[in-house]
């Protein structure tokens, strides 16, 4: 009899054993118990192959880059550039000129809008963010407007947090100058449909920067065919180290934009009367730049592509929809955020038991979640909560885990009833 | 079935479902706004100091956690009666339990019933929960009329 064969499902297409194995602290156990991290919107775990690369950096390779004509520097050089083209392969960007590194999405964002805006927005200007953004895509706008006399407008979502494109359409005008909002929603899970906001800010001349810090390890991203100008993301939410991200800008808008951060490495040429600035990328990264994270990085990115986004994707979906039909069976638990298009962010809201007193709770099990804002305190006003659980997978989670978070929150209710 | 945890005592889980004083005095003498940014628990604690400076009658409104809302409900209960330089003096002792820099056990002080809150000092992002009421009475004692803020 022929063996049977076993269809490949969203749950099967990756093997999460041999994935869990990559991961030295997932084998860890604390107080006895195994660590059910769940965290991973706020930040993600490394694999061994991204620290011991690292490691083997720091160890036998460490020199400084873009200065010394010796063997130790010019190699760092390459490695480090070598790291800019693993980013420019993975957004898609047509040149690794358009990536520029930061410490990550805030940084990237801060850069714009300082660097853009300073030059660019005008008194009477209109920049466009959406009611579910970060503080980080949030605030440096807010400055900027406070600044230069323009104003900010906002875009309003429905009850399932998804954005109320009948609206955009009405804040749309030859005003506006920048549309700045998130691939993906930290504090709600929600896809936002980032093509149609770009080709409509486009039509009246905006200029469009998407926030792509929590898409970046969840989805394929392609710069040239979304066609946006500016495009962000954070390493240590892709399993990369913290301190280290970057931004991805069109080279004609870079071009035109001042520096941001001066210093050595970003100028063409320097006297006491006037300094050139380099071109981009050089122009915005003064200083040494964090040479061993970018080699970090760049090893992130090699981890990712030998799973394939399209298999992240489909498996982080498999546990979005395990996690919500748990989650929904619970009495007392309310989900926020039910958009149709979501990536694997489970925010929830429960009547007995307040989200800090839920995560201390589950931190007793080693169940790692996060309670708070989640630095978007305007999206929990949206939803009249004064804040959310949420449990964000990443590809090295287990289904099991997921049990044992609905266990966890059924015996928090337990304790408060 | 229940946690193996020095934090949610039923005492705590009591005052958190059924808090004392939770209610609105009118035209107090002192009150205060305490908010803590990083977790949203946001307390108005209303007082009536009596010339002789007794707090005759001290009360809550608010949301927040379990945590600090067993906190402020406890305090409540305190420190209705207390003279307010004794409230001074148990927030100084309560500040310090907290931090982990008294031990109630070892040391002398007049926590009483508060000492129930020593374990909070194994949990650091949780201390401003149980503290925001006190730092809230003390704000409203000296007349701060912008509010309290653990950040």
């Amino acid at each position: 009899m022929p063996e049977a064969q076993t269809a490949v499902t969203d749950e099967t297409i990756i093997d999460v054993d041999k994935i869990r194995a990559d991961f030295p602290i997932l084998s860890q156990t604390f107080n006895g118990k195994p660590l059910v991290y769940l965290d991973n919107a706020a930040t993600t775990q490394k694999p061994r192959q991204v620290i011991e690369r690292m490691q083997r950096f720091e160890s036998e390779e460490y020199g400084t880059v873009r200065r010394g004509a010796y063997k130790l520097s010019e190699k760092a050089t390459r490695l480090y550039e070598e790291g800019r083209q693993k980013v420019a392969d993975l957004l898609r960007a047509g040149s690794k000129s358009e990536i520029i590194f930061t410490s990550g999405t805030t940084q990237s964002i801060n850069l714009v809008a300082y660097s853009f805006g300073k030059r660019f927005i005008q008194p009477g200007d209109e920049i466009i963010i959406s009611t579910i953004e970060h503080h980080a895509n949030t605030v440096p706008w807010q400055i900027l407007c406070e600044e230069r006399g323009a104003v900010l407008k906002v875009i309003p979502v429905n009850d399932d947090g998804e954005l109320i494109m009948e609206e955009y359409d009405k804040l749309l005008s030859s005003k506006t100058k920048m549309v700045a909002v998130n691939h993906i929603s930290n504090a709600l899970g929600t896809i936002n449909p980032v093509e149609e906001i770009i080709e409509k800010a486009h039509q009246v001349g905006a200029k469009v920067l998407i926030d792509g810090a929590q898409s970046t390890p969840h989805m394929k991203i392609n710069v040239q065919a979304l066609d946006c100008d500016f495009y962000t993301f954070s390493g240590h939410k892709m399993y990369a180290p913290s301190g280290i991200g970057g931004l991805f800008g069109k080279m004609e808008v870079l071009e035109d934009m001042p520096p941001y951060v001066t210093g050595g490495d970003m100028i063409a040429k320097v006297t006491f009367e006037k300094t050139t600035y380099a071109k981009p990328p050089q122009r915005f990264e003064a200083g040494t730049p964090p040479i061993s994270q970018v080699i970090g990085l760049g090893e992130a990115i090699d981890y990712i592509n030998s799973i394939g986004l399209d298999s992240i994707a489909r498996y982080e979906n498999f546990l979005l929809e395990y996690g919500t039909k748990l989650l929904e069976e619970i009495d007392g638990c309310r989900i926020i955020g039910t958009a149709k298009n979501k990536a694997s962010i489970l925010s929830f809201y429960l009547d007995a038991v307040h989200p800090h007193d839920v995560v201390t709770l589950l931190d007793e099990d080693c169940i790692e979640l996060r309670g708070g804002h989640h630095c978007a305190q305007p999206t929990m006003q949206r939803f009249n909560v004064p804040a959310t659980t949420r449990a964000s997978m990443s590809f090295y989670n287990k289904k099991e885990e997921l049990d044992a978070l609905a266990e966890g929150i059924r015996r928090a209710i337990q304790v408060f009833s | 079935m229940s946690y193996n945890n020095e934090l949610y005592q039923q005492v705590i889980l009591d005052h958190n479902k059924n808090p004392r004083n939770f209610r609105v005095i009118d035209n107090p003498t002192h009150s205060c706004h305490g908010i803590n940014p990083l977790c949203g628990d946001d307390i108005t604690v209303y007082l009536n100091v009596g010339d002789d400076n007794t707090i005759e009658d001290i009360s809550f409104q608010g949301s927040g956690c379990a945590i600090s809302k067993s906190s402020t409900s406890l305090m409540t209960a305190f420190l209705k009666g207390k003279k307010v330089e004794d409230a001074r003096v148990v927030f100084n002792e309560f500040h310090r339990m907290v931090l982990g820099e008294l031990d109630p056990e070892k040391e002398e002080n007049h926590l009483g019933k508060l000492k129930l809150f020593t374990g909070i000092r194994e949990y650091p992002s949780r201390i401003k929960c149980a503290s925001l009421a006190w730092h809230t009475t003390i704000g409203a004692l000296d007349k701060k009329s912008e509010g309290i803020s653990t950040e």
